[in-house]
């Protein structure tokens, strides 16, 4: 009997602890459900509703078509060359922002003076809103402007109509690394300064030589910070329309013209399947290209801790 | 004799040693003078220019802002001058923008109407929210954070197609609603208020519930004030973000009363030039006040979005 009571009250005290916990965990997902309910409605949802539209003929018919909006968007030529200009364009600018930043990030992180003012020098960029500056990029880029002064100025008189030849590519890299550099910088910067001493003081000891520290030691600490900055800039080359629209219009020259303006022409044709079609095939190159990024940071850096 | 010259030897390697380092020591200074040169500059550029007077600006720039039949942008061969003083320092761009021409501060407003609403109800559903995900954690919630990270990363060109459909649906489009609503519910601010949430040492939420703190308490007197700084970077960012918006409106607003000034300073024409600048320099204030005012929070809070994994 006095055992039996025993049992009870074990048993009981501890249901009562469970209970407790679980009343706080449901608490904290009623902090979670205004966040979940508006992604939902305005994320999750409609895009189940892409998926469906993407295999459909149109919405008014709702006829079931197979692959075929997928197909009439991969061969339609527009998209695809939309679809290579923005490959090209990332394939670029991703790595040179990835490096440059680096090295910037390495050089503050050597003894300079004014470190400070080169810092928001550097991260000035970030909050300057691309519509303020586009003017200023168009007088310096213009074919008898500052850019091809300098190159006159150095020998080189060819006189490149920058916006509106190939070359437009170039004046948008460097409005790309102009906007991004400064925050890739500061991700470098932290991740340089959270690599322990201990470890480069171990390295030098077994006299490693700065470029071999840097190479073996800090490069690999810091990967999960590359893999980061190459995500984050990957991303950012997308938004790079932006720079376009405002810098040329609706009617860029033929190398600017980006996966964004081959959507804004669906949007205004209301050509919902194609921009169904169009919306998932992207969902995947990017996913699948995030993916890739992660697997080889995984194989690359597993033997550091992160 | 021989510890003698010995000393000699060490004492001119240290000489040669130090020499090389302050040389190199000033060539990536100056370096890095240039790069700071190229990344101010600009911007610097485009606030001594909206000092100008107006007909100098048409003398000097005019020519860039040529359009043919098709709307598109013609670049005539004419001489450009980059100027880095103006001649006479006056306010007449100003003078013009703020009591003449409306319609610019109309856009400006229109713009401060997006982005503050935006920057506040998304950051104060992100605080919730990243103290939903930062406390009990579970399995389903980790399977809906990494929704979240997907989310967080999906350019505009496939986030605009549902926003498009719900905003269709919902009888919105062409409303301020189609730009507000995708702006609350983005996840960009919970990914990283998570971050700094989950930062929060454990040890202090346990001795609160020890001491029968309710959930609420919890977030309103440890969690948040202790992630003060985390927000006010993470509002900065926000801010900046959508501040620089184009592509949105483009889509979700037909009615060009409602576009920010981001997307009107795009079509500004020749007969406007002169004030261009102007309104360029108007537009930057906000952003320029922010960054000088909370730069230190912003660097902290980039350092916190790639410093953990996850």
């Amino acid at each position: 009997m006095k055992i039996n009571s025993l049992i009870t009250r074990r048993t009981k005290k501890p249901k009562q602890r469970v209970k407790t916990i679980g009343k706080r965990e449901l608490i904290s997902w009623l902090f979670l459900a205004p966040s979940l309910i508006g992604v939902f409605i305005f994320f999750v949802a409609p895009f189940m509703v892409v998926i469906g539209y993407s295999f459909l003929n149109n919405p008014i018919q709702k006829e079931f078509v197979g692959f075929s909006n997928f197909v009439n968007v991969w061969n339609n030529s527009a998209f695809r060359k939309a679809g290579l200009n923005t490959l090209n364009f990332s394939f670029t600018a991703v790595p040179l922002a990835v490096v440059l930043s680096l090295l910037l990030a390495v050089v503050m992180e050597s003894r300079i003076p004014f470190k400070s003012f080169f810092r928001s020098s550097f991260l000035s960029p970030l909050m300057v809103p691309t519509a303020s500056i586009v003017l200023i990029w168009q007088v310096m880029f213009h074919q008898n402007g500052l850019v091809n002064n300098v190159l006159a100025a150095l020998g080189d008189t060819s006189k490149t109509d920058w916006l509106k030849s190939d070359k437009a590519y170039v004046v948008l890299l460097t409005l790309f690394l102009w906007k991004n550099l400064g925050y890739n910088m500061i991700l470098f910067m932290s991740a340089l300064a959270a690599i322990p001493k201990e470890l480069i003081e171990v390295a030098r000891i077994e006299s490693a030589g700065k470029l071999q520290i840097f190479w073996h030691v800090k490069l690999r600490f810091m990967s999960p910070t590359i893999m980061f900055v190459t995500i984050m800039s990957l991303i950012n080359s997308f938004k790079v329309f932006r720079e376009i629209y405002l810098l040329t219009g609706d009617y860029p020259y033929d190398s600017l013209y980006m996966l964004q303006h081959y959507m804004n022409n669906k949007f205004s044709s209301l050509d919902y399947q194609m921009l169904s079609a169009a919306a998932i095939i992207m969902f995947i190159v990017v996913t699948i290209l995030i993916y890739f990024l992660t697997k080889l940071e995984n194989s690359y850096g597993k033997d550091v801790e992160g | 004799m021989e510890n003698e010259f010995s000393k000699i030897y060490r004492k001119r390697i240290k000489q040669k040693k130090e020499f090389e380092d302050r040389t190199k020591k000033i060539i990536v200074t100056v370096a890095a003078i240039l790069f700071a040169f190229f990344f101010i500059m600009p911007t610097v550029l485009t606030i001594t220019n909206s000092f100008m007077k107006a007909t100098e600006i048409t003398a000097n720039y005019g020519s860039i802002f040529a359009k043919d039949e098709k709307g598109a942008r013609k670049y005539i061969s004419k001489t450009v001058n980059l100027k880095f003083i103006p001649d006479m320092v006056t306010f007449e761009q100003y003078y013009t923008v703020l009591l003449k021409s409306p319609e610019y501060l109309f856009k400006f407003w229109n713009s401060m109407i997006y982005t503050v609403p935006i920057v506040v109800v998304q950051l104060m559903l992100a605080s919730f929210a990243a103290y939903g995900f930062s406390r009990h954690e579970s399995k389903i919630k980790d399977v809906i954070f990494f929704i979240y990270i997907i989310l967080m990363l999906m350019p505009y060109q496939v986030t605009l197609v549902p926003n498009y459909l719900v905003s269709d649906t919902l009888n919105i489009l062409d409303t301020r609603w189609a730009i507000w609503f995708p702006g609350f519910f983005s996840p960009f601010a919970i990914y990283l208020l998570t971050k700094f949430m989950r930062r929060v040492p454990k040890e202090l939420t346990e001795a609160a519930e020890i001491d029968g703190a309710g959930e609420w308490e919890i977030f309103s007197k440890i969690q948040f004030p202790l992630c003060k700084g985390g927000i006010a970077s993470i509002l900065i960012l926000v801010f900046f973000d959508y501040w620089n918006m184009v592509e949105q409106p483009l889509i979700l607003l037909k009615d060009e009363d409602l576009h920010p000034l981001s997307v009107f300073l795009s079509k500004i024409n020749q007969g406007e030039i002169s004030l261009a600048f102007a309104v360029a320099v108007i537009y930057l204030i906000p952003p320029l006040l922010l960054f000088l005012y909370g730069e230190d929070y912003l660097v902290e809070g980039i350092s916190y979005q790639g410093g953990v994994k996850g």
